[in-house]
C-alpha cells in the first residue's frame, strides 16, 4: 500500500506540471496587457521597457519556469509567514494581480473563508441528506419511499443549479420575503442578531448546493447498497440470527461506503471550483466569484493561479480517493 | 440460413426447457430483430416513456414550433413591452416588445442543437480514443494517460477561459452566430469526451479476447475491419447511454455559460441566455426566468430518464425479465 501510494505521488507531480503548462500556454495566447491600464502619456519605447522589465520578452518557456518557480515556491512560503509569523517568505517577486496590483495570494486568502463555510457547508448536509435517502431506499426497493426518492434525486440531478437557485430567490426572498437575495461578506458575527443573519443568508445557497450534491451522492449510496443486499455475507448474518438492524447498519452499510466514501473525495475538489455559479448566483464573495471576476476583467495572473489551484486540488483528491479505497476494501490489492 | 422459418414437421419439443408447458406457438415465434426486445424491454420503463414524450414535444417544439408560430423573435415593438400573456403573445413580450414564445423556440433550437452536436463530438473523440486504446497495446499507456490528465482538469474555468479567449477571433472570422457556435461545441465537445473513452476501452479490452475476434483475426481481417465489424457493433450499448448523458450535460454546460455572460451574444437567445436575461427582471416579471429553465430542465430531464431506461434495455441480463 505505502508503495502504491508513493508510486501514485511520483505520477502526480508530472501530472501537476502538465496541466499547469497547458493552462499556461492557453493562458499565454490571451490578448490582455499588463500595461493597457498605464496612462497613454506613457511613450511606446518606455512602455516596452515595462513590458521587458515585467519579463514579457522571454521566451515562453523561461517564462513558464519562472512562473512555476513564484507559484510552486514563493507563494506557498508567503503563505505560510502570513498564517504562523514565522519569517519564511523570501524577499523576491510575487504574482500580482493586474486588476488590484496586490498579491494573487492575499487576495485567495481573504476570499477561502467564504468559500469554505457555504460551500463546504452545501457539501457537508448534501451527504449528511443522501446518506439516509440511500440506505433506506435500497433497504425498501421500490417502496413509495423508493419511488419518492429515486424521482426527486434525479429531479435534483437534472435540474440546473441556476434554475434551483433563481426559483429559490424567487420564492423565499421576492414573495416571501424570508432570506436577502444576496449574500452580505461584511457582516461580522459579533452577537446572536448578527448570528441570525448570517444564518438566514446562508441559508439560500447552502440548500441549493445541498439538494445538487444529495440528489448525485443518494443514487451512488443506493446503487452501493442494492450490490450488497444481495450478497452471501448477508444471509450468513441474518442465519446467524443478528438483528436487522445489526446486518443493515453494519455488515452491508460498512461495505457499502467503500465506493461512496471514494466518491464523496472525489466531489471535493468541486467544492471549491464548482460552485461558481452558485457564488455568481448569490454575491457571495468567495474564490468562484473571483474567478469569474478575474476572467471578465482579463485579469491572466489571478485565472492562472485559480485554475493551477483547482487542477492541484483535482489531482491531490483524486490520489486520495484512489489510497483511500486501497485501504478501506482489503480485496483491493494494487500491485 | 438458419433465419428462414424451419419447416414445422423437424422441430421438436427438445427445444423447449424447463418445467414450463409445451406451447407450440411459442417455439416457432418469427425470428426478431433485437431491436424489438430493446423496445419491448424499454417500454416498461415508465419514466424512460415518459421522457422519450417530452423529448419528441420539446424537439418538435424547437424545430416544427417556428413554422406554426411565424413571429419573428428578434422583432422590436416597444409599444407592446413587458406584457402578460394573451393570444397575440402567448407566454407575453419581454422588455423590448420581443415575442417570448418565438424566443423560446428560436433559443431552444440552440440550446438543442448545441448539445446534439457537442454531444456527437465528444462521443466520436471517446470512441476514436477508447477503441484505439482498447484494441492497439502500442497506444494504450499514451491514450489512458492523456484521458486521465483530461480529467483532471478544472473543466468550467478552462471552459470560460477558451470562450473569452477565442470568442472575438472566431466571430471575426467566422461571424457571430458561426463562430460562437462552432467554439463552444468543440470546447463542450473537447472536455467531454473522458468517460465515454474509458468506458468502450474497458468493453474492447474484453472483447478483444473473445473467439469470434480470435476467429476473424486468424481468418487475416485487418484490425480495421476487426474493429468496425466486430468490436464497435458489440459496444454500441454503453455508446448509446453515455449519448444520452452527453446531450444532458452539453446543454446543461451551453447554458451554464450562457447564464454567466460567456455564450451566445445576445441576439441569439439561447435558453441559457434567457434566463440570465430574465434575472434582472425577476421581481416584476417572473414568468421569464421560470420559462426558460423550466424547459432546459425538463430537457435534461427527459434525457436522463430515457438514459437510465436506456441502459436497462440494452442489457441482455435485465432484459426479458
Amino acid at each position: 500500500m505505502l508503495n502504491y501510494t508513493i508510486r501514485r505521488l511520483a505520477m502526480a507531480v508530472p501530472t501537476v506540471l502538465i496541466i499547469s503548462l497547458l493552462i499556461f500556454l492557453l493562458l499565454d495566447l490571451a490578448p490582455g496587457d499588463p500595461t493597457a491600464q498605464l496612462p497613454l502619456t506613457i511613450p511606446p519605447e518606455v512602455r516596452e521597457d515595462i513590458r521587458m522589465a515585467l519579463g514579457l520578452g522571454d521566451p515562453v518557456l523561461i517564462r513558464y519556469v519562472k512562473w512555476l518557480q513564484l507559484m510552486v515556491i514563493n507563494e506557498p512560503l508567503h503563505a505560510l509567514a502570513n498564517l504562523t509569523g514565522w519569517n519564511v517568505a523570501p524577499d523576491t517577486q510575487r504574482i500580482l494581480s493586474w486588476q488590484t496590483r496586490s498579491p494573487v495570494g492575499d487576495i485567495i486568502a481573504q476570499r477561502i473563508p467564504q468559500t469554505l463555510w457555504v460551500v463546504g457547508l452545501g457539501y457537508l448536509f448534501g451527504v449528511l441528506i443522501a446518506l439516509p435517502i440511500g440506505i433506506i431506499s435500497a433497504y425498501k426497493q421500490y417502496s413509495w419511499f423508493d419511488q419518492i426518492g429515486t424521482f426527486i434525486s434525479m429531479v435534483g440531478f437534472s435540474v440546473p443549479v441556476f434554475f434551483t437557485g433563481v426559483v429559490m430567490i424567487l420564492v423565499f426572498s421576492v414573495w416571501l420575503g424570508w432570506f436577502p437575495s444576496m449574500y452580505d461578506t461584511t457582516l461580522r458575527v459579533t452577537n446572536w442578531e448578527t448570528f441570525v443573519r448570517q444564518v438566514r443568508q446562508m441559508v439560500m445557497p447552502v440548500a441549493v448546493l445541498a439538494l445538487f450534491n444529495a440528489a448525485q451522492i443518494s443514487r451512488f449510496m443506493r446503487a452501493s447498497m442494492l450490490d450488497n443486499l444481495n450478497q452471501d455475507y448477508v444471509r450468513t448474518a441474518r442465519a446467524k440470527g443478528m438483528k436487522e438492524q445489526v446486518v443493515v447498519l453494519v455488515h452491508v452499510l460498512r461495505n457499502s461506503m467503500i465506493p461512496v466514501v471514494t466518491v464523496i473525495a472525489l466531489g471535493i475538489p468541486a467544492v471549491f471550483s464548482g460552485a461558481i455559479i452558485t457564488e455568481t448566483i448569490f454575491r457571495v464573495n468567495g474564490l468562484g466569484a473571483l474567478l469569474i471576476n478575474a476572467i471578465y476583467a482579463n485579469d491572466i495572473p489571478m485565472v492562472q493561479t485559480l485554475t493551477f489551484i483547482f487542477a492541484v486540488l483535482i489531482v491531490l483528491f483524486n490520489l486520495i480517493a484512489d489510497v483511500l479505497y486501497g485501504i478501506l476494501d482489503p480485496r483491493i490489492r494494487y500491485d | 440460413m438458419t433465419d428462414l422459418p424451419r419447416p414445422i414437421t423437424e422441430e421438436g419439443p427438445h427445444e423447449v426447457s424447463g418445467p414450463k408447458p409445451f406451447a407450440p406457438d411459442e417455439a416457432f415465434r418469427p425470428p426478431r430483430n433485437q431491436w424489438w426486445d430493446v423496445w419491448d424491454q424499454f417500454r416498461t420503463h415508465k419514466g424512460a416513456l415518459a421522457g422519450s414524450f417530452v423529448f419528441v414535444f420539446i424537439i418538435l417544439f424547437v424545430g416544427v414550433g417556428p413554422w406554426i408560430w411565424q413571429v419573428d423573435p428578434g422583432f422590436i415593438d416597444i409599444r407592446a413591452r413587458n406584457q402578460g400573456p394573451s393570444w397575440a403573445h402567448p407566454l407575453g413580450t419581454d422588455q423590448l416588445g420581443r415575442d417570448m414564445l418565438a424566443r423560446m423556440m428560436f433559443g431552444g433550437r440552440i440550446s438543442v442543437a448545441v448539445g446534439l452536436t457537442a454531444m456527437f463530438l465528444g462521443l466520436l473523440i471517446g470512441t476514436l480514443v477508447g477503441v484505439l486504446a482498447g484494441y492497439f497495446r502500442r497506444v494504450d499507456g499514451l491514450l489512458m494517460r492523456t484521458t486521465d490528465l483530461f480529467l483532471a482538469l478544472p473543466l468550467l474555468p478552462l471552459l470560460l477561459v477558451m470562450v473569452l479567449l477565442f470568442r472575438e477571433m472566431l466571430s471575426q472570422r467566422l461571424g457571430e452566430a458561426a463562430g460562437v457556435f462552432l467554439l463552444i461545441v468543440v470546447a463542450i465537445g473537447i472536455t467531454s469526451w473522458m468517460q465515454t473513452a474509458r468506458i468502450v476501452r474497458g468493453d474492447v479490452l474484453a472483447l478483444k479476447e473473445r473467439e469470434y475476434v480470435l476467429a476473424a483475426r486468424s481468418i487475416g481481417t485487418p484490425p480495421r475491419r476487426v474493429v468496425t465489424r466486430h468490436i464497435l457493433p458489440n459496444v454500441l450499448s454503453p455508446i448509446m447511454v453515455s449519448a444520452t448523458l452527453g446531450i444532458a450535460s452539453a446543454i446543461i454546460t451551453e447554458s451554464a455559460l450562457s447564464f454567466l455572460g460567456l455564450g451566445f451574444p445576445p441576439d441569439f437567445p439561447t435558453w441559457g441566455r434567457l434566463l440570465f436575461d430574465g434575472r434582472d427582471w425577476i421581481e416584476q416579471y417572473p414568468a421569464r426566468v421560470i420559462w426558460p429553465g423550466l424547459f432546459i430542465s425538463l430537457t435534461v430531464l427527459s434525457v436522463n430518464f430515457i438514459g437510465d431506461g436506456l441502459r436497462d434495455a440494452l442489457d441482455p441480463r435485465i432484459r426479458g425479465r
